[in-house]
């Protein structure tokens, strides 16, 4: 192996053990990030598979076995029309629900973008506060809400990390932020109560935090662009396994999709491979060093 | 059946996200405050009982966020008011429901079994503390339009409403014959007006001519296929009919193949031919692949990949239906792309729009929305459209003058993705043959833009059609073309065009000449509701439809994938060579055509045009001394900066997505803080991959006051610059053109349609000439000629206007450049002369002053400085570039300040010659880019640029951080940036 990988200088990931890393990139009814969720993860190495969410509904028993990642991507899914993921939720709860129970019960891991964050919170399996092995989907106990400052916007936010959580998706990035593009209208996040919120916290359940300029986590538009409380970004389940947020580290994957790439070159600080694969690297790791 | 309705609203404590934009939009738009409250309902028509009516309320609710009642919400009082208004609009009978049909689907979902029936949705929006006036004026000029909507307006107390808006009637209409044997000329133009057929008495009697032949009058359906086919919008017949053309001094000249192929088509074929002598492509490798004969052009881009481009316009559906017609414009482009020879992949879409000033206030002739609420529905209509369907947007652009106040222009565009080869077929042909089934795929059929095609080849007044309007549902398309993609790569299609203008009897008429014919039965046809005459459902605009060629052994494999992917696919007939269009309705004969006669049965007169300059009274020189004082020179900078046409857009414009696909490398927007505006946009095509495809565009529609020759030229070089800059090949490029007229066919309506067809002839001939010179194919095109409106009685006509956007390819995008500069220190310099070219430019119409002297484009030496600065820029020279358009040097200097934040030490005297500053400083002239390198490569740049009107002009990053522009010694403008930041924003922070 050479030395030069920046994906095992980076993100630690040796690419022939990735090879056995199986990812499911759930396609189709209006979602639209599977190419660049499929590129990111093929490009550390991981063998990604996209299918249309008809064909994994359809599929057995086992549709989700063999799989390690389920990737539940960006995207509009049956338009937003009624609320974002609501439809999409409705549809995985009726019909893949146990099955997707058991996978998480299995240890499976899953990451949900923006819709992909939105349906998973709408299907319960964030927070999951409480949920034990062979409950099936808990009750939905957050949501996610039109951002205080109305409407959709696309901009890139800066994130911080909390080391305390256990994600496994953000391990090792507490104390570095890491810029990605925020694209969405709802995206405040709420919870049922306060207990929610107060185990939320004390659980370290939200792994990555809107930072302002300081690196502080913030309320503050543009830099938290839908004026969640604390700054949230994103969500995790108490395993840590299941992570949802809302801005898009797949869409940072090549050095150049970032604003100031130019000026980075320039300064001799270009990354070599889109630092939004951060995100996915840890997924993908952990995956490893469970095998 | 019983009808069961559901509320939903946010919960206690939680903000109601649409209340409180309707409650800011009443406040500044119609200084109303209210307290708004609002609930969406839907009403479930769907012969559920009340338990399962309450299982689906609860799966629809969100128990974190929402709460919800089966029939009525309370409604209490607020506190403090006495009078509370409830507007509940829902739509009217037949028109789109995209949320309606998700929530059937959810329906079927949470009950686990199919249902049938409809779902209709509808908004309440409460109004507390404000008089009936108020709540009626909210309903009329921001909140229902009843174009598409119903509404009842309640004070207090509501009662329950479960009356649904089912659409149609019960009995199909049969087909019936219209008399024009023996009929008089004033006859057949009453049949063609009141048929809204828009078919001239010339083209009716060729009509009557071609049947008293048959021995027999036509159906309804045949006369109104014909019109479909003949009109302006599917035929183009301006560009295609002979033009006798006289110009000042009386001299005639006749342009006998028409516009179209002596200008258009001509530049095309003279540059593929220049090219193939150059032996500029490898012989089996042309760089224009697939050119005027498709739904968009197709180029050649890499081993794997061909690129394909298209820009509409939707200008009528838009002024009466801002949301609905605008999204329409994007989702019918993309379907443009999507049915190129075998089908391509949606990749970014632009978009640009012409509007009324959003400060508008004079009154406004009845039927025209305010140019703002124009405004507002276009943006939010393009921005569902495009980032529901997964596509970022590369390029956006909006002008005002108050022309635009009868009729917006709305363009949209899409460029797509072509496979070179897909399932063993080479990507951009048709493989359609005898046999082939006729197959309908997506949405189902309506009234909905029924005359589209010929209502958009009239000009717009009270007695405009309401199913002229058609509305797009995103979701929908973006299922169908998932599965489009599929069946192609799968080798399920053979051939496909979209169901856009005109309906089935253009799609299927347009495919039908492939073989030499098709027969189709309407009663296959899958309708929304019953109650269609036949003609009805041949030339119907419904939305989300293709029609596909499809081999008979591929069918069963076809039907199976569109049932997992939840798409509708019904055979309607097949392909033959019968040399006829044939279409029954069951048993019934329809319509028989012979398909020479329908497209190539057309008249095509001469038409006359005559040009003669346009008389302006100049400002009086004293005046004009005045304004342009170089004292003002400041003051004049911060004016433009937040003039309409220049101030940043960039927060509305933040609500397009322009990021989704992960392929973005030069964006939208540029700079330390991203809110300038770019000269082009890069991105990739494929990930993994280091090509892009460069875009920009050139439009200026106020220099076809003093001439649309020089407008044609300015804009041609202006997107030619702009991809240049961003760091296009220079021998890649392609561009399109979009021609938005007022009507130019002399009538009693338009004395004056020989000047205006002549303005058309000169701009034609200003775009060929520009484009040979360039080397720039135009690939596709779009024409749309009746943009006039007859209003109380008030004609107002829009200002000819060509959109030219140019389609540029980089090898690899991390040699891309945009304008920000990058370091203290760097050298800024320019090519190209600046002379005294202020008329109609953006200073001087700001300053209300009539200048003369519109900017003139040397085309060859323009040419040659092209080819200097790309050898420089791709010699890794320049480190950012940028090129000067609309606003002159001044703004670009602005644009280039703020993105860099570093200030910028100019100094005038090199390029402004005689001139004083503020004319150097705002003159429009064309050619010009402004670049900074390194100061160790100025010789270098020297050797090669010097013999292109190269001028130094300062450097990057004076101590004080400002930009700082001196001329004869004395300093004439010295701002800091975040001034200059503040008033670019100040006019998108009000919008």
């Amino acid at each position: 192996m050479s030395i030069q990988d920046p994906i095992q200088e980076l993100f630690a990931i040796d690419r022939r053990q990735a090879r056995e890393v199986r990812v499911l990139v759930m396609t189709g009814y209006g979602l639209n990030c599977e190419a660049e969720t499929l590129a990111a993860f093929e490009r550390l190495g991981a063998a990604a598979e996209a299918r249309h969410v008809a064909d994994v509904l359809e599929g057995g028993d086992d549709v989700l076995s063999g799989y390690q990642i389920l990737a539940f991507i960006g995207g509009f899914s049956f338009g937003d029309h009624i609320a974002s993921g609501r439809v999409y939720a409705n549809r995985v709860r009726s019909r893949l629900g146990d099955r997707l129970g058991r996978y998480i019960d299995d240890g499976g891991l899953a990451l949900g973008i923006c819709n992909g964050f939105q349906t998973l919170v709408k299907l319960g399996v964030l927070p999951a506060l409480g949920r034990t092995v062979g409950d099936g989907l808990a009750p939905q106990s957050a949501s996610l809400v039109a951002n205080e400052r109305l409407g959709y916007r696309d901009a890139w936010v800066r994130l911080g990390f909390d080391d305390a959580s256990p994600c496994v998706f953000t391990r090792g990035l507490g104390g570095q932020t890491l810029d990605l593009p925020s694209r969405h209208g709802e995206g405040k996040l709420v919870f049922a109560d306060e207990e929610t919120l107060e185990a939320v916290e004390a659980a370290h359940l939200i792994p990555a935090r809107y930072v302002d300029d300081a690196g502080e986590p913030t309320e503050e538009w543009p830099a938290n662009p839908n004026g969640s409380a604390g700054g949230a970004a994103g969500l995790c389940d108490p395993s840590g396994r299941i992570f949802g947020l809302m801005p898009h580290p797949e869409a940072y994957l090549d050095p150049e999709n970032h604003p100031h790439w130019r000026a980075q070159e320039a300064a001799g600080e270009l990354p070599p491979v889109g630092l939004g694969l951060h995100i996915l690297a840890g997924g993908v790791r952990a995956v490893i060093d469970g095998l | 059946m019983p009808v069961h309705r559901l509320e939903i609203e946010a919960r206690p404590g939680l903000s109601d996200a649409l209340a409180e934009s309707t409650a800011r939009r009443l406040r500044s738009e119609l200084a109303i405050t209210a307290a708004v409250r609002t609930r969406r309902v839907y009403l479930l028509d769907l012969d559920l009982d009340d338990e399962g009516a309450a299982a689906v309320l609860e799966r629809l609710v969100d128990p974190v966020a929402e709460v919800g009642a089966l029939g009525m919400l309370g409604d209490p009082p607020g506190p403090g008011e006495e009078s509370s208004w409830f507007l509940t609009i829902g739509l009217r009978p037949g028109v789109t429901d995209s949320v309606g049909r998700s929530v059937r689907r959810a329906v079927q979902d949470i009950l686990g079994r199919d249902v049938v029936g409809e779902v209709y949705t509808a908004t309440v929006y409460r109004l507390g503390g404000i008089p009936r006036e108020d709540a009626e004026r909210a309903a009329r000029e921001l909140l229902y339009n009843p174009l598409i909507e119903r509404l009842t307006i309640e004070e207090g107390q509501r009662a329950l409403d479960l009356s649904v808006p089912r659409a149609g009637a019960p009995r199909t209409p049969e087909v019936a014959t219209v008399g024009l044997a023996g009929a008089s000329d004033a006859e057949l133009e009453r049949i063609s007006r009141e048929g809204m057929l828009a078919l001239s008495v010339a083209e009716m009697r060729a009509i009557e001519a071609h049947f008293a032949e048959l021995g027999r009058d036509p159906s309804d359906a045949e006369l109104e296929c014909i019109a479909q086919t003949w009109s302006e919008h599917c035929k183009h017949k301006i560009f295609a009919s002979p033009i006798d053309y006289t110009d000042p001094s009386g001299e005639r000249r006749l342009i006998e193949e028409g516009l179209f192929r002596a200008t258009i088509r001509g530049a095309t074929e003279a540059i593929a031919a220049k090219r193939l002598e150059d032996q500029l492509d490898p012989a089996d490798a042309p760089f224009l692949v697939s050119v005027f004969h498709d739904n968009a052009g197709v180029i050649r881009f890499t081993e794997a990949d061909h690129l394909v481009y298209k820009v509409e316009t939707h200008n009528s559906p838009s002024a009466l239906d801002p949301y609905g017609g605008a999204m329409t414009g994007i989702v019918g482009v993309n379907r443009d792309t999507l049915a190129t020879g075998l089908g391509a992949d949606n990749l970014t879409n632009v978009w640009g729009y012409c509007f009324g000033p959003p400060d508008y206030d004079e009154a406004l002739p009845p039927g025209l929305m305010h140019p703002r609420r124009i405004r507002d529905g276009v943006h939010h209509g393009v921005i569902d459209g495009g980032n529901q369907s997964g596509l970022p947007y590369s390029r956006g652009f909006e002008l005002f003058d108050r022309r635009y106040v009868g009729k917006p222009l709305v363009y949209c565009g899409t460029v797509g993705v072509m496979p070179v080869t897909s399932a063993g077929r080479p990507g951009e042909v048709k493989v359609i043959e005898p046999g082939d089934l006729v197959v309908m795929v997506g949405g189902r059929i309506g009234k909905d833009g029924i005359h589209g095609a010929t209502f958009s080849s009239v000009e717009l007044d009270e007695d405009s059609p309401v199913q002229a309007v058609q509305i797009g549902d995103p979701i929908t398309q973006k299922m169908m073309a998932d599965f489009l993609a599929e069946a192609r790569e799968a080798g399920l299609c053979s051939g496909l065009t979209d169901n856009g203008a005109g309906g089935l009897s253009s799609s299927v008429g347009e495919m039908a000449l492939a073989t030499g014919g098709a027969e189709i039965d309407l009663a296959l046809a899958p309708l929304k509701y019953p109650g269609l005459a036949p003609w009805e459902i041949l030339i119907s605009e419904a939305q989300e439809r293709m029609t596909l060629a499809v081999r008979p052994a591929e069918l069963d494999a076809l039907m199976t994938l569109a049932d997992r992917r939840e798409v509708e696919v019904t055979v309607l007939g097949s392909f033959t060579e019968s040399g006829r269009l044939v279409v029954r309705h069951g048993e019934a004969m329809v319509c028989d055509l012979d398909l020479d006669f329908l497209h190539d049965g057309v008249p095509l007169p001469t038409l006359s045009a005559r040009w003669s300059p346009p008389e302006r009274a100049l400002t009086e020189e004293s005046v004009v001394a005045a304004r342009l004082a170089d004292g003002r020179a400041a003051e004049l900078l911060l004016d433009l900066l937040s003039a309409p046409n220049v101030a940043s857009g960039e927060a509305i414009a933040r609500a397009y997505d322009h990021e989704v696909k992960g392929l973005s490398v030069i964006k939208p927007w540029v700079g330390v803080r991203q809110d300038v505006p770019s000269t082009a946009t890069v991105m990739r095509v494929r990930h993994g991959r280091s090509e892009g495809i460069v875009l920009g565009e050139g439009i200026h529609p106020y220099y076809s006051d003093i001439d649309t020759e020089a407008m044609a030229m300015a804009a041609v070089d202006e997107g030619v610059r702009r991809v240049l800059c961003g760091g296009a090949r220079i021998d890649r490029l392609a561009a399109l053109d979009n021609f938005c007229w007022p009507d130019p066919i002399l009538s009693a309506k338009t004395p004056d349609g020989e000047h205006k067809l002549a303005q058309l002839v000169r701009c034609c001939e200003g775009l060929r000439a520009a484009c040979e010179a360039y080397g720039v194919p135009l690939v596709s095109g779009k024409d749309s000629m009746k943009n006039d409106a007859t209003l109380g009685g008030v004609k107002i006509s829009i200002p000819p206007t060509l959109l030219v956007s140019v389609l540029g390819q980089i090898e690899d995008v991390r040699r891309a450049l945009d304008l920000t500069p990058l370091a203290a220190g760097d050298r800024i310099g320019v090519v190209g002369e600046t002379a005294d070219e202020l008329g109609e430019s953006e200073l001087a119409r700001g300053q209300g002053l009539v200048l003369d002297g519109v900017p003139r484009t040397a085309l060859e030496r323009c040419a040659l400085r092209y080819q200097a600065f790309a050898r420089v820029r791709d010699a890794g020279k320049l480190r950012s570039a940028h090129a000067l358009g609309r606003g002159g040097l001044a703004l670009a200097l602005a644009h280039m300040t703020v993105a860099g934040g570093l200030g910028l030490e100019v100094d005038l005297d090199g390029i402004a010659g005689e001139l004083s500053a503020v004319r150097t400083l705002f003159s429009e002239s064309t050619g010009r880019i402004i670049f900074t390198c390194r100061e160790e490569d100025a010789d270098t740049v020297e050797a090669e640029l010097g013999e292109h009107a190269l001028q130094w002009l300062g450097v990057v990053g004076p101590p004080s951080g400002w930009l700082h522009v001196r001329h004869r010694l004395e300093t004439v403008l010295g701002v800091g940036g975040q001034v200059l930041r503040r008033r670019l924003q100040r006019q998108g922070a009000q919008r």
